[in-house]
């Protein structure tokens, strides 16, 4: 009935066969079907399988801290590994061994469209920041200007070349296979890159931004499995059959809760609340932003009485927090329907195995990625203090103009509201 | 052998689910094409009768869009997003399959809430400073459009939640695999239809003519390869296609290089549409011609003989960017007609519709028009952008579209972060 697959090996080689994955330390799928609902309650095996979990939880917790006491730098870089790993489960996912034997050098059109991807989305996101950082020397500033300015040029140079390859490696009757093969890699990149581009931005924003919705989907996670593991009784959704409402509620609850309370703790950290404006590594400094200033509110009457303080500290992110503890709690979860509906649509267990488990990478970063889009949008929206036009201006005269062009603006500019001002005067 | 299919136009397009019961259009069915290698116009008897339906239908495609073309920017810009409408109907239909259907009540209004969060975020984003330069004399709205602006990206954000929870609480057992593919296959038409018409709308209102030149180019070089195919064709260019031959690409390439180069004078020299339009009025327009589009002279003593009667010709400088587009548009852009007929191959299906007799539907039109459309808007920014602008320029917008306040903020923000790159080299 149950086999006790309880093998911890990470690397095992993955035969591109989808039913015979190396299991994972979870109910197989034969027992789940004929028996509809498997809440974690009744599972006598759920302390060993928590473990292993709990084991590799605190390893990959440990190594993200580390990161993100390195910096902005090595947490871009860690991404952009996550991302290759995640990229090549997902390729891996629904090719064919047999057809692709016969199409050589399709991989490589893949990670062709990949490397153009990573140079289009983080040639956006961190041209101003690599201006910034190389301004010191004359040669390399004009180097890097020259290829932001161009950098458009050069990205869809890249994938018409990938295009017109594609095109000419047609073959005669794998014409559906390549075309599917085709849309599936472009879904990849955009899923992939998409949230990615966002989690950069969020991080140089500031690693509060990147750092406090992880943390509070993870411990949506957590709670979820917990609450699940102790209380849970009633199925939630078709799609995972392990959930339950109790588990839901009990971790938005604790979700909106550990928010607010991270969200003060983490904002009086200047590593991570200060903007980071090029690629430098070193310590960081900045006036905060005026939501990391502590407002003091009067404490509420009930609580006064046992505690000697007249007034709480609230920081105004906090509330802001709270939002983003409500979205994380009811819709990032949804991410992680959506990649069980497609494991199941496809009949795979999981993504990948690199994680033992967990699963693949992708299985891990399912709610992150709908979070860290969520969390972009949220702060460009109502956090920063936005201005279109000027936004686009300066981004206009960033990009085209030369130094000492923007100097002659900047001057010239200068003198004409001095005139104004005299005018008015 | 060689069916004579006269079907008309007259016959309402059935669009039942069914692909392969397509009404036939008037080419040559591929069981021949099969049989015989290389079936090349040259050899079709048909031909003629052939040529004239697709020339009529041509000639009123043509002539209408020349009229939307004098009536001005804003029109086009609807004459698009009526196309868009069409060619997202026309993919929608294409790979759905009627009985899985039946079963999923309420799936098709799925794609059409995607296409409408898309069509809110594409065009929301491009013409939103031109909105706000149209209503910028009242108060009231202008304070309600730019908080639309503001919520913009927010609004379509939510939209799209929206939809992603639909789909996933109306996935339904022994259903996910055809629900997730056509999820994925809403995408991509969207991401297709919409990417090409971001930047296709962004260039007609840095002036129609850069919008026109490359769809004229892509038109021309579709009509000389046909007609040198017609009269000249032999050697067949690629497997995918297999109607075209290497002597119509090669003449239409030699046609259409040429006929940029003069169409861009010809062009280039009506304000209509070389001028930019700042916000979403219809009015005439009136503006400085700019670099581009000035002639210069060059002077043709030492080239041509004594009884040549033009000493000099005038070129605008733009005619020599309009040899890089032609040169795209002979050699680059029928690649994505390449790839159209791939797909049908690859899907077995004849044409993507049958909206327009002779030449099929609104996709099969559209398909070299989408790449042209990306690299003409690319090239625009890289190349002839940069070029045009300047101090004086850029000082004008600012003056023309910030309030006084806007102006002293950019001006504090431009100061700070020159003096952040000043203390980065010293």
């Amino acid at each position: 009935m149950r086999d006790s697959s309880a093998d911890n090996s990470c690397s095992s080689p993955r035969t591109p066969n989808l039913r015979q994955r190396r299991r994972s330390n979870e109910i197989p799928p034969e027992i789940l079907k004929s028996n509809g609902t498997i809440l974690l309650v009744n599972d006598k095996f759920k302390y060993k399988s928590m473990w292993i979990r709990a084991y590799s939880s605190l390893w990959m917790l440990a190594f993200v801290s580390l990161i993100i006491y390195m910096g902005h730098l090595y947490i871009w870089a860690m991404i952009v590994v996550i991302q290759i790993f995640m990229a090549s489960e997902l390729f891996n996912l629904l090719r064919r061994a047999n057809q692709d034997k016969r199409l050589p050098k399709f991989k490589l059109l893949n990670w062709h469209f990949f490397f153009t991807a990573m140079l289009y989305v983080y040639g956006r996101i961190l041209s101003q920041h690599l201006v910034n950082t190389v301004t010191s020397e004359k040669i390399f500033y004009r180097l890097v200007s020259n290829l932001i300015k161009y950098q458009m040029v050069i990205c869809y140079f890249l994938y018409i070349a990938g295009f017109v390859w594609f095109i000419l490696s047609l073959k005669k009757r794998y014409y559906k296979y390549q075309f599917g093969q085709y849309a599936w890699t472009h879904m990849i990149l955009i899923v992939v890159f998409t949230q990615s581009a966002f989690t950069v931005a969020n991080i140089f924003q500031g690693i509060f931004w990147f750092l406090f919705p992880a943390l509070l989907i993870a411990m949506n996670d957590v709670a979820a499995y917990f609450f699940g593991f102790f209380f849970g009784k009633t199925p939630l959704i078709k799609l995972s059959p392990k959930k339950t409402w109790e588990g839901f509620i009990g971790a938005s609850v604790a979700t909106m809760i550990a928010a607010f309370t991270f969200a003060n703790f983490l904002g009086r950290f200047q590593w991570l609340t200060c903007p980071r404006k090029d690629l430098s590594t070193g310590w960081l400094e900045c006036d905060p932003d005026p939501i990391f200033k502590p407002e003091y509110i009067p404490m509420p009457e009930f609580i006064s009485h046992w505690i000697p303080e007249k007034e709480i500290a609230v920081l105004p992110v906090q509330w802001h927090a709270l939002w983003l503890g409500l979205f994380a709690s009811i819709i990032a979860p949804f991410g992680g329907f959506f990649a069980s509906g497609f494991k199941r649509a496809f009949k795979i267990k999981d993504f990948g195995d690199s994680i033992p488990g967990h699963g693949g990478f992708t299985d891990r970063m399912d709610c992150q990625m709908v979070m860290a889009v969520f969390v972009y949008i949220y702060h460009q929206s109502f956090v920063v203090q936005h201005d279109y036009s000027i936004d686009v201006l300066l981004d206009q005269i960033m990009r085209d103009l030369g130094f000492e062009e923007q100097l002659a603006l900047y001057t010239k500019l200068g003198q004409i509201l001095q005139e104004r001002q005299l005018m008015h005067i | 052998m060689q069916k004579d299919t006269t079907t008309s136009s007259s016959t309402p397009p059935t669009n039942t689910g069914r692909i392969r019961h397509r009404k036939r259009s008037n080419e040559v069915i591929p069981e021949d094409g099969k049989a015989n290698g290389g079936k090349l116009l040259v050899n079709d008897k048909s031909k003629y009768k052939s040529m004239l339906i697709r020339a009529y239908s041509s000639v009123w495609m043509i002539g209408s869009f020349v009229l939307i073309i004098y009536m001005g920017h804003l029109y086009i810009t609807a004459m698009i997003v009526v196309i868009q409408i069409f060619m997202a109907r026309e993919l929608f239909n294409l790979l759905r399959r009627a009985h899985e259907d039946k079963q999923l009540p309420g799936f098709r209004l799925l794609n059409w809430h995607f296409f409408f969060t898309a069509m809110l975020f594409v065009y929301g984003r491009i013409l939103s400073q031109r909105l706000v330069n149209t209503v910028n004399s009242d108060k009231v709205l202008y304070r309600l459009v730019s908080s639309l602006i503001k919520y913009h990206m927010v609004v379509c954000y939510s939209l799209y939640i929206t939809g992603f929870i639909w789909f996933i609480l109306t996935l339904k057992k022994k259903m996910y695999k055809y629900q997730f593919g056509q999820y994925a296959w809403t995408h991509m038409i969207l991401i297709v239809v919409f990417g090409q018409s971001s930047f296709t709308v962004p260039s007609i209102f840095e002036g129609i003519f850069w919008f026109l030149l490359p769809a004229t180019l892509i038109v021309i070089n579709d009509i000389a390869a046909y007609f040198f195919g017609f009269f000249f064709g032999r050697t067949p260019l690629i497997k995918l296609s297999p109607k075209k031959t290497w002597e119509g690409f090669i003449g239409a390439s030699v046609t259409t290089i040429i006929s940029a180069f003069m169409l861009a004078n010809i062009m280039g020299r009506s304000q209509w549409l070389t001028c930019p339009r700042k916000d979403l009025s219809t009015g005439w327009l009136d503006c400085d011609p700019g670099l581009l589009f000035t002639p210069e002279s060059y002077s043709l003593l030492g080239w041509t003989p004594h009884w040549f009667p033009w000493k000099e010709i005038s070129i605008l400088p733009v005619q020599w960017h309009a040899l890089c587009l032609g040169l795209f548009a002979s050699i680059i852009a029928p690649f994505g007609g390449f790839f159209a007929s791939g797909f049908k191959r690859a899907f077995k299906i004849k044409d993507f519709g049958d909206s327009i007799p002779g030449h099929g539907g609104l996709t099969d039109r559209m398909d070299c028009q989408m790449v042209m459309a990306v690299f003409a808007y690319i090239y625009h920014q890289s190349f002839v952008v940069p070029q045009s602008l300047s101090v004086e320029m850029i000082l004008d917008q600012i003056l023309m579209n910030l309030s006084f306040d806007e102006q002293e903020a950019l001006y504090r923000r431009l100061g700070e972060m020159l003096q952040q790159g000043i203390q980065r080299m010293t």
